[in-house]
């Protein structure tokens, strides 16, 4: 038989007891990230886009492709831009024609099999262009999906694919929320923009961002203070894809618009 | 009890033996949990250095100001000086040995990418001289037939 004293001794040890592990559930955030300045040698790779100054010349395509090797016809590549025209009756056409490796050289929209659609200039409420590429997740699902450690995250962020190690499956592809992954027509493994590991190691700087002509792109160090793209990050108004699915995107967007998604 | 009770338990034995000693051949050293744990840091290590030790390519325009100081002090007087000289030019990756020549892009597509006008309000497009109607302005010959693209303003028109 419990008396009253060993039942409230058992509760409260009880309750300590399963509290002490909730620590283990903190949530990583962008400020942390800052913020942890532990080891000054510690790098966390991060990215920036204005969709305001981006023009949809697409040139960061076409350098990626040929950058890192992804075939130049193939209707594959690390990264794309998209192009947004709202309506003034409120409707949204978004395209992104060969992930604008050749950019918008039309005002048609490409609706793929719907054919082109024509909209009139007086008709335009809103049209921009918003680049997009691997975001490099704090939390990567395509990295928790990986049945044989073949992807994996860095220790300065970035997602890398190891492709003697990919057997694929192609789980991450489908377990990306920001569809950012396909298969390598040649290795025949899974492929994903890398922030171009090989230049920003070697402090170089991404092929997109340097053969952006208008800055629309640019990449950083979070965990340097003095990094004009930190700045940017900790004291502009900036936004991130798909907050909601926990992932903890680091590419950050500058007129970011609700359409995008 | 008979020894033909234990003979499949030593067969399974072996067999995970077997699997155990594959396995330590197989799988690299280097493979296994690093700094985030299994979720997210399960992996082979020497990967990273694999990928750093991929080739690059764009070279950006200080490599070829080194070279091409003329072509560089020319452009940088005129809007086009944003552009960075492969954009055009192709990647350099060994240049001058390897391409000993570049392959320029000199296609109306490439200057459409800008100079095609698209009326959007709300970027950066809007606000750059290009043509609404491309084909009414010479068809079929390149841009650069007249237009020089280290200086292109009128004033440059070959």
């Amino acid at each position: 038989m419990i008396n009253r004293r060993d039942f409230l001794k058992n509760t409260v040890r009880g309750i300590a007891g399963i509290a002490l592990p909730l620590a283990a559930f903190e949530i990583i955030n962008p400020n942390k990230l800052f913020a942890d300045k532990s080891d000054k040698t510690k790098v966390r790779w991060v990215f920036l886009v204005d969709t305001v100054k981006c023009v949809g010349c697409g040139m960061c395509v076409k350098a990626c492709k040929l950058e890192n090797e992804i075939p130049y016809d193939a209707d594959v590549t690390r990264t794309w831009v998209e192009r947004y025209v709202l309506t003034k009756e409120g409707r949204v056409f978004a395209d992104t024609p060969k992930g604008a490796r050749d950019g918008f050289t039309t005002e048609k929209i490409d609706l793929n099999a719907d054919g082109f659609k024509d909209i009139k200039k007086d008709d335009i409420d809103k049209g921009f262009f918003v680049p997009k590429l691997c975001n490099q997740c704090e939390n990567p699902p395509c990295v928790q999906v990986c049945p044989v450690g073949a992807t994996y995250q860095a220790p300065d962020g970035v997602v890398l694919v190891d492709r003697t190690w990919c057997i694929g499956c192609g789980y991450c592809i489908m377990g990306c929320p920001y569809g950012v992954r396909f298969f390598h027509p040649v290795y025949k493994t899974a492929e994903k923009c890398n922030f171009c590991y090989h230049r920003i190691t070697k402090g170089l700087k991404t092929a997109c961002v340097q053969a952006c002509p208008f800055g629309a792109r640019e990449i950083g160090n979070i965990r340097d203070p003095n990094d004009p793209v930190t700045k940017v990050i900790m004291t502009e108004r900036v936004g991130v894809l798909k907050e909601e699915y926990g992932t903890k995107p680091q590419v950050y967007y500058l007129g970011l618009s609700k359409e995008v998604k | 009890m008979k020894s033909h009770v234990y003979r499949p338990l030593w067969v399974v034995i072996g067999m995970i033996a077997l699997a155990l000693i594959a396995r330590h051949f197989y799988v690299p050293m280097d493979f296994g949990v690093h700094e985030r744990g299994y979720m997210y840091g399960w992996f082979r290590a020497a990967n990273i250095e694999e990928w750093k030790n991929f080739k690059v390519k764009y070279q950006g325009t200080d490599y070829c100001k080194g070279c091409h100081p003329d072509k560089y002090e020319s452009i940088m007087t005129t809007p086009h000086a944003i552009i960075p000289c492969e954009d055009c030019h192709g990647p350099a990756i060994d240049h001058p040995s390897n391409p000993p020549k570049l392959a320029i892009d000199k296609s109306r597509g490439l200057c459409l990418r800008c100079h095609f006008y698209l009326p959007y309000p709300t970027s950066g497009r809007a606000n750059i001289r290009g043509f609404a109607d491309p084909e009414s302005h010479n068809p079929g010959t390149e841009c650069v037939m007249c237009h020089n693209p280290h200086k292109p303003s009128l004033e440059g028109l070959k």
